[in-house]
């Protein structure tokens, strides 16, 4: 029988097999941020060195400020001691860190994939749950927490238990206005928030096979969202030709070799899943979420749940809790809510591809409430601002910002204030995760900008 | 890691479903160094409502917790599981797990247990009638002891139990195999060469 993308990742990487349920993984490449503090103080008190420093990256994004990019414009001293250590951790191991002064830098998902670190076949491990963003270019990558990094930092490897696999296809042309936020949150939506738990997702079908790697980039950020080990998309042409010149790409012969080992993981024809699920891209419409879950999206066409209509007593008291959270009334149109602020951003929706649709909105009108727009990376700053997206931005009233996590998670002091409303082109809608109190709505770079312009949820395609 | 055998104790029920990392331990304090505790901060921004669960009287000294489905979903912080370790709990009941919430629970002495939906449903019902209630978790046995004595069993890899048993953390079960990794490592270097370029 043949094998997935992903058994031929897992078969390429496992040292020892079988032991208690757990197979002993080699880590191709390991992804640092300033969130690592905690593994390496662990790896110093046990006296370990780092295995391998060759095959880590690190840059700083959690709590840099996107401001400015100095060490003292961190208004925070935990942060600002954090985004130091890394600086001083990765020297003294000998990892190559792009740091806040580097033209480099940038949140670790979307550097790893821009600097070429991320390629086909490799597994990657990252202290951060999105870490499942680089599957997208073909890599089994997914998160872990800090007694995990200590593991890989001194040992270059994982404990994992294989994961089933589930194979989403998405076919035919997406409708106008909807995006690859919008078809990963109909996923979440249909799979549940926790649905693919267990699993590794690999993306399949016209749709994703259409999509840019920036496009599909953002679908495998958020296979978390709906509890997936890791989100995988087979390589192919487009994985190919954007890698191609990748400042830690191969290059010549090298190129000639890894491309020929590429070209060899996609599944095979006679590859069997655990679970498929099927969507049909020509059905969807711009999404967003009103509740606590990202699987809590949908239409914006649509109504708030009313928790009265619900037979379920769990799933009631679910909806009762959230739609007080939120401040949401049953049973209202979602283009009736009015929001506060607007973030475009984070590792999901800041990169190049996403600022040009946001700014193709801002072009047509003038923020009618504050919008903060922080790059993704410092890379994808520069290229918006030769492009002129900056000004078309400023223009519009939106604030143009450093490159970082910012507002998606709100440690580095770009918070929503408790009691407001944010339309976020983010991953988490969670309670409090923009600020304590703070009310998220989840949709695209182009329904964020279409909400900035109006002060409301609002349908771009009606703009 | 602390070993974990048998826990008997209190257990608290939380009715909640998608109980996400964010709620278990607010980003706001994930920076805290590690030696300083993170009890204080376990459901921080729920601590405030004196109807909360772990604020009642009965609750309050509780090492184990019921949930419902979907716990520790969302962030791969471990300050999570930290959070519930400080606080004195070692075991948390629920019908499914984040998946890192899970791998990071484990690594950090607290014991997930898998249990279905309405077995959780019922042990909820059980310790909100009988507060301050006790359970037992019995690991080398695999299996839950509820209030009124019935026991449930639940499932876990033999390497999570071994570690778990006998206090080991996996860094030294992996130095054990240095001859197999090393040997690993020259073959994917040879094999996979073009990552080797010129990185550093
Ligand atoms: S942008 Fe948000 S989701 Fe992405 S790594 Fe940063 S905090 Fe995590």
């Amino acid at each position: 029988m043949g094998r997935t993308l992903y058994e031929k990742v897992w078969d390429a990487h496992a040292i020892v097999e079988g032991h208690g349920g757990q197979t002993l993984l080699h880590v191709g490449r390991h992804l640092v941020h300033d969130g690592s503090m905690h593994a390496f103080e662990f790896l110093h008190e046990r006296g370990l060195k780092v295995r391998r420093p060759d095959q880590a990256f690190a840059t700083p994004d959690h709590g840099v400020s996107t401001l400015v990019h100095r060490i003292e414009a961190i208004a925070d001293a935990e942060q600002r001691r954090v985004v130091q250590l890394l600086a001083r951790n990765t020297r003294a191991a000998g990892i190559v860190h792009f740091s806040l002064e580097d033209p480099r830098q940038g949140i670790v998902h979307v550097v790893g994939p821009e600097q070429g670190i991320t390629q086909p076949g490799l597994v990657i491990v990252c202290g951060d749950s999105h870490t499942s963003t680089h599957g997208a270019l073909g890599a089994l990558a997914f998160g872990a927490g800090a007694s995990e990094i200590t593991h890989v930092l001194a040992t270059q490897t994982t404990w994992q238990r294989r994961s089933k696999t589930m194979r989403i296809a998405v076919d035919g042309a997406l409708p106008e206005g909807v995006t690859a936020k919008d078809v990963i949150l109909a996923i979440i939506a249909r799979v549940g928030a926790n649905g693919a738990a267990g699993h590794v997702i690999e993306y399949a079908g016209t749709t994703i096979r259409a999509m840019s790697i920036e496009e599909r980039l953002t679908v495998c950020n958020m296979s978390i969202e709906a509890g997936a080990r890791a989100g995988m998309i087979a390589p192919d042409e487009t994985t190919f030709a954007y890698l191609a010149g990748r400042p830690y790409a191969p290059a010549g012969a090298a190129w000639d070799e890894a491309l020929a080992y590429w070209r060899t993981l996609p599944s095979d024809a006679d590859a069997r899943f655990d679970a498929e699920v099927s969507l049909d891209a020509t059905a969807l419409a711009p999404m967003v979420t009103w509740g606590n879950s990202p699987e809590d999206a949908c239409p914006v066409t649509g109504t708030v749940p009313d928790p009265a209509a619900e037979a379920d007593p769990e799933r009631r008291a679910y909806l009762r809790r959230t739609l007080d959270y939120m401040g949401l009334a049953p049973g209202m149109a979602l283009t009736d809510i009015a929001v506060d602020q607007v973030f475009i951003g984070s590792c999901t929706n800041a990169r190049l591809e996403d600022l040009r649709a946001a700014a193709r909105v801002a072009r047509r009108g003038r923020a009618k409430v504050p919008v903060l727009v922080s790059p993704g990376s410092t890379q994808v700053k520069l290229a918006a601002e030769k492009e002129g997206l900056d000004r078309v931005f400023r223009a519009a009233g939106f604030e143009w910002r450093e490159s970082g996590c910012s507002m998606c998670v709100a440690m580095n002091g770009d918070v929503v204030p408790a009691g407001k409303r944010c339309a976020s082109t983010s991953n988490r809608n969670f309670v409090g995760r923009q600020g304590k109190g703070s009310r998220t709505h989840l949709l695209s770079p182009a329904m964020a900008a279409a909400a900035a312009l109006t002060g409301r949820i609002t349908d771009v395609r009606t703009l | 890691m602390e070993r974990f055998v048998v826990l008997e104790g209190v257990a608290a029920p939380l009715d909640r479903s998608k109980v996400d990392t964010d709620q278990i331990l607010p980003a706001r304090f994930l920076r805290r160094p590690r030696k300083e505790g993170y009890a204080q901060f376990l459901f921080r921004d729920w601590r405030d409502d004196p109807g909360f669960v772990l604020n009642r009287d009965a609750f309050r000294a509780a090492r184990i917790l019921v949930a419902d489905r979907n716990f520790g979903g969302g962030s791969s912080r471990e300050q999570a599981p930290w959070a519930l370790a400080d606080y004195g709990i070692r075991c948390v009941i629920a019908a499914d797990f984040g998946d890192i919430f899970y791998a990071n629970a484990l690594k950090t002495g607290v014991l997930p247990v898998v249990l279905e939906a309405r077995v959780c449903q019922a042990l909820r019902g059980a310790l909100h009638a009988r507060p301050g209630a006790r359970m037992r978790v019995d690991l080398p046995a695999q299996a839950v002891t509820a209030p009124d004595g019935a026991t449930y069993p639940f499932a876990i890899d033999p390497f999570h139990k071994q570690c778990l048993l006998e206090g080991l953390d996996d860094v030294g079960i992996t130095l054990q195999h240095e001859a197999a990794i090393a040997a690993f490592e020259s073959r994917y270097r040879q094999r996979f060469g073009w990552l080797f370029h010129g990185n550093v």
